[in-house]
């Protein structure tokens, strides 16, 4: 029999059991929407992990104190007391190092009068500005002299302004405190919102280092230094020089483990990316199970159709079909319900795709793959689970077919 | 006489294995048909008729003895073989009609064509419309079987069996799900065929069916026990015309 006729028969025999038809299809439809649905979820959150990370300056390179010494408690890095004025002194002197920041933060509450914030205290040099990708929207920022003289002058992110100043007073000029020690505003920074672990980057007050470390801190150490390499390309570089210059600053032999960790953004990209692509593939995997449940469907309801059509087929032999026709009729009927469930499928995952960022604010990217991907193994599930009961079909006695009751 | 030899039958045998049991249902039968002739096979049950007839419907193969159809011989066939065989040479008439259900008329006399693919669209469609009107259902087209009686319906499988041009129509007890009248409307549009040049086989234990044919061939233990010509068939029409008017008798 010619193949479109053997589709029209297969359209012919899904219609006469249209309820059968869509339940036996219900499996394929939640495997591949859900399919479509979970990789278009891990693909939105993988590109806008990227997009805020690139945010944060791509060829920024982080340098945190680490503990080389084996066993005892691991502290965290921050607290670990190793990154000195010594240290990035000798780092303006790399090649590949554009810029270079020193971090020393410290938690505690701000005051205005009688509105009052717990926030944190960043105190860092002005090259943070260009090397984080921060702007100053209103004010200034300090420079090298209020550094130098440990000047009591600070920047408020927005958060900070919003809740010192409810009334919406202009804070530049003003003197708030953080903990005991008054410092004049000078600046205010544009927002950046939330970060992608959930932090509020706007809850910042940003001050000269020197003033963080000697006025509240009471130290010589560093919590981490920020660097910038000279351009992206030049990162691995950046890391290999920054990482040989403080071993030197810091006198280790060679036989010792870095007392310090170097990280470029990229890294970080591809371990955030890890992560996501993990839960991604995990996803996906539970998607295919109810594609594969789906499958098992097709087949339980094809055997059922077999059983229920043995006259029939008996009678089609009995005028001239062929094993190969029967095979054929039955397996287009079963790829016919696995196309049809997987295009309602697609059409459901992208929908889904589509409303999800507006109901969960979850981003979310189609991509064409996972269409192209899902779609072919709905074709491929109809072949496969299709075939042993057509097969069944095609093998049956056409004279006990004819006389089967 | 040199009508031409559509059947021939040589010393057929068939045995089943039946567990450890050899059942052996046809002993070695042989008979020829020729070409025009309306033939009735006859015996009780058990006697070897409907292993017969699977053989000359080309469903089954003999274990032993030569079965030539229209110049072919059917013991050397394929599975593959054997279904263009039915499907080109042979017309099946079936005691429970075998129509496929929800399909109208017209789709299910076209079914043996869809499977000949040298028979294009329009000319299935010319050649059921034909079929449909030499057993006279004009105008029952798009009636699904379930709104034909079982008389049309019948008529709807001869139509079918007849559409593919066949050497032979085979009909197996096919008047045995219908009362009398339509029985002989049924012998009766046989008769007709069968007197435009159709060959036709009946199968049947009915003696009264078999009064209506040109030969009778008596099979008994599966061998066959007598092979009688008749000359004077009665006709299917004038039985019909003597039946009584209601249906009260």
């Amino acid at each position: 029999m010619k193949i479109l006729n053997l589709i029209k028969l297969a359209i012919r025999a899904l219609q006469r059991n249209k309820l059968r038809a869509l339940l036996t299809m219900l499996g394929i439809i939640i495997g591949v929407a859900s399919v479509i649905t979970m990789m278009s979820i891990g693909e939105g959150s993988k590109q806008s992990i990227n997009a805020s990370l690139a945010s944060m300056g791509s060829n920024m390179i982080t340098i945190q104190p680490y503990s080389n010494e084996p066993g005892g408690a691991r502290m965290m890095g921050s607290s670990l007391k190793t990154l000195t004025i010594k240290d990035v002194e000798a780092l303006k002197n790399a090649l590949d190092v554009a810029l270079i920041s020193p971090l020393a933060s410290s938690n505690g509450q701000s005051i205005n009068g009688a509105n009052n914030w717990p926030t944190t205290i960043q105190g860092v040099s002005p090259d943070y500005l260009e090397i984080r990708k921060v702007v100053v929207k209103e004010g200034i920022m300090f420079s090298d002299q209020d550094v130098r003289s440990s000047a009591k002058v600070c920047l408020l992110g927005k958060t900070v302004v919003d809740n010192l100043f409810p009334n919406g007073d202009d804070p530049i000029g003003k003197i708030i405190r953080f903990g005991k020690i008054p410092f004049q505003v000078i600046g205010v920074l544009v927002p950046k919102g939330t970060s992608n672990f959930g932090q509020d980057q706007d809850d910042i007050i940003i001050a000269p280092y020197t003033t963080v470390q000697k006025r509240i801190l009471s130290t010589i150490y560093f919590g981490s230094i920020y660097a910038s390499a000279v351009t992206e390309n030049a990162s691995n570089a950046a890391v290999a020089e920054i990482t040989s210059i403080l071993r030197e600053t810091h006198h280790l032999r060679d036989n010792q483990d870095n007392d310090f960790q170097v990280r470029t953004q990229a890294e970080l990209m591809t371990m955030m990316n890890s992560t996501s692509s993990m839960l991604t593939a995990l996803l996906t995997a539970v998607a295919s199970i109810s594609l594969l449940i789906g499958g098992i469907g097709i087949m339980n309801i094809m055997y059922v159709s077999v059983t229920e059509r043995t006259r029939e087929i008996g009678l089609r032999m009995s005028i001239g079909a062929r094993g190969v026709d029967i095979l054929l009729q039955f397996l287009i009927e079963a790829i016919m319900i696995s196309i049809t469930g997987g295009v309602i499928g697609v059409l459901l995952g992208i929908t889904a795709a589509i409303v999800i960022p507006s109901m969960l604010n979850w981003p979310t990217v189609i991509s064409q793959s996972s269409i192209v991907i899902s779609f072919l193994v709905c074709a491929l599930t109809g072949i496969f689970f299709g075939y042993y009961p057509a097969l069944k079909a095609s093998r049956l006695d056409p004279i006990e077919a004819l006389h089967y009751e | 006489m040199t009508a031409k030899k559509i059947l021939e039958i040589q010393n057929v045998k068939r045995e089943f294995i039946m567990g450890d049991q050899i059942v052996r249902a046809l002993k070695g039968v042989s008979f020829d048909v020729n070409a025009g002739e309306f033939l009735t096979i006859m015996g009780s049950s058990g006697s070897g008729k409907t292993t017969l007839l699977n053989m000359l419907g080309c469903l089954d193969k003999p274990t032993e003895g030569s079965y030539i159809l229209d110049g072919v011989n059917v013991k050397e066939l394929s599975r593959d073989e054997l279904a263009k065989m039915r499907n080109t040479k042979i017309g099946f008439v079936f005691q429970a009609y075998n129509l496929l259900p929800r399909t109208t008329a017209l789709e299910n006399v076209e079914l043996p064509l869809l499977y000949n693919p040298m028979i294009t669209t329009k000319e299935r469609k010319e050649r059921a419309i034909a079929a449909l009107q030499a057993v006279k259902l004009d105008g029952r087209f798009d009636h699904t079987p379930n709104q034909l009686s079982g008389g049309q319906q019948q008529r709807v499988a001869i139509a079918r069996a007849l559409v593919n041009e066949p050497v032979m129509i085979l009909a197996d007890e096919a008047t045995g799900n219908l009362d009398t009248r339509t029985s002989y409307e049924i012998m009766s549009l046989m008769q007709e065929l069968n007197q435009d040049g159709k060959t036709i086989i009946f199968v049947t234990h009915e003696p009264d069916i078999a009064a209506f044919t040109n030969r009778t061939v008596l099979l008994k233990d599966g061998r066959v026990q007598k092979d009688t010509t008749n000359p004077d068939p009665r006709s299917a029409k004038t039985a019909l015309a003597e039946l009584p008017d209601t249906d009260d008798y």
